[in-house]
């Protein structure tokens, strides 16, 4: 058994580490009600921007000759994966969750006998993928110095992603990211953004009604695509920093537990020891004074 | 009947602005300024740089765009747009400094016609801000 001493010291420690953890889920909490707040705030931008592609694209007669970023390359060889993760750790499952989609994609990809692109957004990705898929990075982005998600940092990837397309070294282009659903939910999503593949779900939003147009469809497509791109990576980065906080701050709630639990254990496991300790004190008072 | 229609204008971080009582929007299309009033026919189009200007009953309001997307539809205006600004509390440097930043842009000779024609928009703009 461990001595009084090793005792009293790890139930300090284990003391001192449950209260940085409690500390980093109160930030936690903080941070999610921003994050959260700002990702609600995103989704009228990139919905109404959903919608208004929709109905140019519907309105689009001519689809043979609609902007390439439309209706892709023509070919699908070459798959561009863009993982966005988060720049910090001790966030629970969050990194790894997106990881391991990611890479069932690729393995799919490869299985295939298709070309694998990879550029990782956050160094957490990077740092995991790298093991594995190290010549498949052609770039890693992190944005750790700003410290909020602002458009600014998406709109650099989406032009990153949009140089490339045009100098044609890819095809396909899906992203990776949580989408925030509770504090304690988070669904790791796949969404290919090049070509735009339109989500079902989305109809209902499709009017009957014709538009005018001012210039020509396919101009203000040309346009709008691009700004679309980075939208959708925006929106992506929103939600993952709202779900990276959700994620740390469920992950630091368990880990206080945890460590309360285990102070209790060893606090009982030192009264034991103490308790014994007199009682071997008093034997041997009691027989030394027996024995005169 | 009204002669009011409702404006919503979004930035990717927030909605920046929402009213229902708009009697008239003048916005820099990219073909010319539009005036848009009530019962407009569903439009879409995009913006250059240039001034929304923004009337109600209560008075106008003016806002410095860079760029964006406006659809009209069931009387309703959306307006998306990356960069927005309240002409009233636009800050004097920011204006300067944008406008060097565009000023130096034209003397880049690879851009295309587009892209300089938009250029030398914003410049106008911004001159025409700067002066006021």
């Amino acid at each position: 058994m461990a001595s009084l001493d090793d005792l009293k010291k790890r139930i300090s420690s284990v003391k001192s580490t449950q209260k940085i953890t409690k500390a980093m889920k109160m930030v936690a909490a903080a941070k999610l009600r921003r994050a959260q707040e700002s990702a609600e705030k995103g989704r009228p931008y990139s919905n109404k921007m959903n919608n208004i592609i929709l109905n140019l694209s519907n309105g689009i007669a001519d689809k043979e000759n609609a902007p390439k970023l439309l209706i892709g390359s023509g070919e699908n060889k070459t798959h561009l994966c863009v993982v966005l993760t988060s720049d910090r750790g001790l966030c629970g499952g969050f990194n790894s969750n997106i990881i391991k989609k990611a890479k069932s994609y690729f393995q799919k990809i490869l299985n295939e006998g298709k070309t694998l692109k990879i550029i990782t957004v956050g160094s957490k990705g990077y740092d995991q993928l790298k093991r594995v898929y190290k010549g498949n990075i052609i770039e890693k982005i992190s944005f750790k110095e700003s410290k909020n998600t602002n458009y600014f940092d998406a709109d650099k990837v989406g032009k990153i992603i949009i140089d490339k397309f045009e100098k044609k070294e890819f095809d396909v282009c899906v992203i990776f990211y949580n989408q925030f659903k509770n504090v304690i939910t988070q669904i790791p999503q796949k969404q290919q953004i090049i070509p735009l593949q339109a989500s079902e779900k989305k109809e209902e939003f499709l009017s009957e009604d014709s538009y005018e147009f001012e210039p020509e469809e396919d101009e203000i497509l040309s346009n709008l695509l691009p700004k679309n791109i980075s939208t959708q990576i925006f929106k992506a980065m929103l939600e993952n920093s709202a779900s990276e906080q959700g994620s740390r701050m469920s992950a630091m709630d368990n880990a206080t537990r945890n460590a309360g639990e285990m102070v209790d254990k060893l606090t009982i496991e030192y009264n034991r020891s103490r308790q014994a300790a007199i009682t071997k004190e008093l034997i041997e008072i009691i027989s030394g004074a027996e024995s005169l | 009947m009204s002669e009011e229609f409702k404006i919503e204008i979004v930035n990717p971080e927030k909605s920046f602005l929402s009213k229902e009582d708009i009697t008239e929007v003048v916005i820099p299309a990219f073909e010319g300024e539009m005036g848009i009033l009530k019962d407009h026919i569903s439009i879409i189009s995009f913006l250059k740089p240039g001034i929304i200007k923004i009337y109600s009953k209560l008075g106008e309001d003016k806002y410095y765009v860079e760029d964006g997307i406006i659809e009209f539809k069931n009387n309703c205006l959306s307006i998306l747009t990356s960069d927005i600004f309240d002409i009233k509390k636009i800050d004097k440097n920011f204006i300067s400094e944008s406008l060097l930043k565009a000023e130096k842009e034209t003397q880049n000779k690879d851009i295309s016609d587009q892209a300089k024609y938009l250029i030398d928009q914003k410049i106008e703009v911004l001159k025409s801000l700067s002066l006021n």
